[in-house]
């Protein structure tokens, strides 16, 4: 485990992977209480196209993935907030997305390479340069959501007596779509698509069911995000010795089961303590 | 068009478009329910958590087929436990994916040599279908679709009035759990041919478009089977004109059916505003 904590690689990648983490959790724990899972998750998956495109031109795959992310988030938010329309648009828009991801695969083969990066991510291999931007995006994103905290978290509980006092509903839940995007961009680039829609949610859910105090709930889900995250990299670098260091599982797929994991347990402890 | 008509004398042009129709019909009416119960994610899910079950099935050396369609069964079976006495089945829904696309990158990457035989699945391979796979297309969706009609009935009941349904006796649990499995089912045997992305996309769209324009079921089905036929019959003829993928085109497709419909109703609904307050 020395050699583990040792290595500058390992440090920068549990560095960035707890302020994505962190992002994530904050961010989606309103994606949970808004309903907006398949959106949170469409969004990324939008966004690979984009990333993966970018890194074909020569961009940074992350201005790529914003840029479709966003767009997706604009494009859901438009179709209406209403959530069977909502559900359709956005499975729409993530299948033709989908189809802009099969064209550019097929003019250019080596858009596969590009997507399968993105899509498991490349944490161990982070470029120092990055650290700086994903610190400033994670720090705009959890800024932006502190200035709308309460009159989202409102909007959110009860949609119909927010509106009534006064509180723009529909304004608020268009920024937060796009604040959404903008926070699982970040977070795919640095942990891969594949899981930030687990980061997203998983986390949030978890302390929804363990804490009711919304401030103390995010707080939990921060902690249980950076705790999956961690226990995730720690768990795929100790995959090498399985092998006998002929190869390692993937992060991805550790981060996954965990999230789903602690998903299911605080829903069994929920419904053993509410029995 | 020339080019295309003298392209219909190819049987694999043929085998494409039966195929494809076969999928739009069985999406128009699959897709009736799914926009209906708002089951879109599961839907996307169900078709991307067979992807893991190929995946596995190749490492281990058997029919990718087989090991998607056990997936896709136990995954209804997981989204249908996940939901159960749950409002926010969604988020049981994105993590289930999530970890069997973890699973699915796991098996990958100890199999990495096949990978590309699994990756086609995502896409499909509507141009290199044979005669006899879209005769099994045909069969699996004729099971399908003798399910769903066996079940229609009690479906549509505890869809629109689920608590009236529930005091009424009807097995409404059971009812999701089945629904479920025939969502799997159909994404599991038509993935192979025409791709996760166009399962997708003519379960929704089609469906959701005539939904914009009718309420009435036997009118928005039909309407529904119309537009899956288009949406198959023009991606096809573009992607034979292109030669880009024919995902590409359906899905474009789809959505530009569902923008239109929407349009259509929201034109509709502000006439028949202007109507109602003439003094206004």
């Amino acid at each position: 485990m020395a050699e583990f904590f040792a290595s500058p690689n390992v440090q920068a990648a549990l560095v960035a992977s707890a302020i994505v983490a962190a992002l994530s959790a904050a961010i989606g724990y309103f994606v949970v209480l808004r309903g907006l899972s398949f959106a949170g998750h469409a969004v990324t998956d939008v966004g690979l196209t984009g990333g993966a495109g970018a890194m074909l031109l020569g961009l940074d795959p992350l201005f790529g993935l914003i840029a479709f992310s966003v767009g997706a988030a604009t494009a859901v938010g438009a179709f209406g907030p209403r959530a069977r329309e909502r559900d359709v648009a956005t499975g729409l828009v993530l299948a033709f997305a989908l189809g802009i991801g099969a064209v550019f695969l097929h003019l250019q083969t080596k858009f596969a390479n590009a997507q399968s990066t993105l899509l498991f991510g490349s944490i161990f291999d982070l470029d120092p340069a990055l650290l700086r931007v994903v610190a400033a995006v994670g720090v705009f994103a959890i800024a932006a959501i502190a200035a709308m905290y309460r009159p989202l978290l409102f909007a959110s509980v009860a949609p119909e007596v927010a509106r009534s006092a006064g509180v723009p509903v529909r304004a608020l839940g268009f920024a937060f779509l796009i604040v959404m995007a903008i926070g699982v961009a970040e977070t795919a680039q640095i942990v891969g698509v594949l899981i930030s829609t687990a980061l997203l949610v998983g986390p949030a859910e978890t302390a929804i069911a363990l804490v009711r105090d919304p401030l103390r709930g995010i707080v939990c889900a921060m902690a249980i995000g950076i705790g999956v995250t961690w226990l995730g990299i720690a768990l795929a670098f100790a995959s090498f010795d399985w092998s006998r260091g002929a190869q390692s599982w993937p992060v991805s797929f550790f981060v996954a089961l965990l999230a789903l994991a602690a998903y299911v347990a605080a829903r069994a402890y929920r419904r053993v303590r509410d029995a | 068009m020339p080019d295309l008509a003298a392209g219909l004398a190819h049987p694999y042009l043929q085998n494409a478009l039966a195929g494809g129709l076969i999928v739009a019909v069985l999406g128009a009416f699959v897709g009736y329910f799914v926009v209906l119960r708002g089951a879109a994610f599961a839907t996307h899910a169900l078709s991307q958590i067979g992807f893991a079950g190929a995946a596995g099935a190749v490492l281990i050396g058997i029919e990718p087929v087989v090991g998607l369609l056990a997936f896709s069964l136990l995954g209804a079976a997981g989204l249908g436990a996940l939901s159960l006495r749950s409002r926010t089945n969604d988020v049981g829904t994105a993590l289930l994916l999530v970890a069997s696309l973890g699973t699915g990158a796991l098996f990958l990457a100890l199999a990495s040599n096949f990978a590309s035989n699994v990756v086609s699945l995502l896409f499909g391979t509507i141009v290199g279908v044979d005669r006899a796979q879209v005769g099994l297309t045909a069969v699996a969706a004729a099971c399908a679709l003798a399910l769903l009609a066996a079940i229609a009935r009690p479906l549509l009941y505890a869809t629109v009035a689920r608590a009236a349904a529930r005091s009424a006796g009807v097995p409404v649990v059971a009812l999701d759990f089945a629904f479920l499995g025939i969502v799997a089912l159909a994404a599991a045997v038509t993935v192979p041919i025409v791709g996760a992305l166009l399962v997708f996309s003519l379960m929704l769209g089609p469906a959701a478009a005539a939904g914009c324009i009718s309420a009435r079921p036997g009118v928005a089905l039909a309407l529904a089977v119309a537009l899956g036929a288009v949406a198959v019959f023009g991606g096809v003829a573009a992607a034979y004109e292109t030669d880009w993928p024919v995902g590409f085109f359906i899905a474009t497709i789809a959505l530009l059916e569902y923008v239109a419909a929407r349009s259509i109703a929201a034109a509709r609904a502000g006439a028949g505003r202007g109507r109602a307050t003439p003094a206004a």
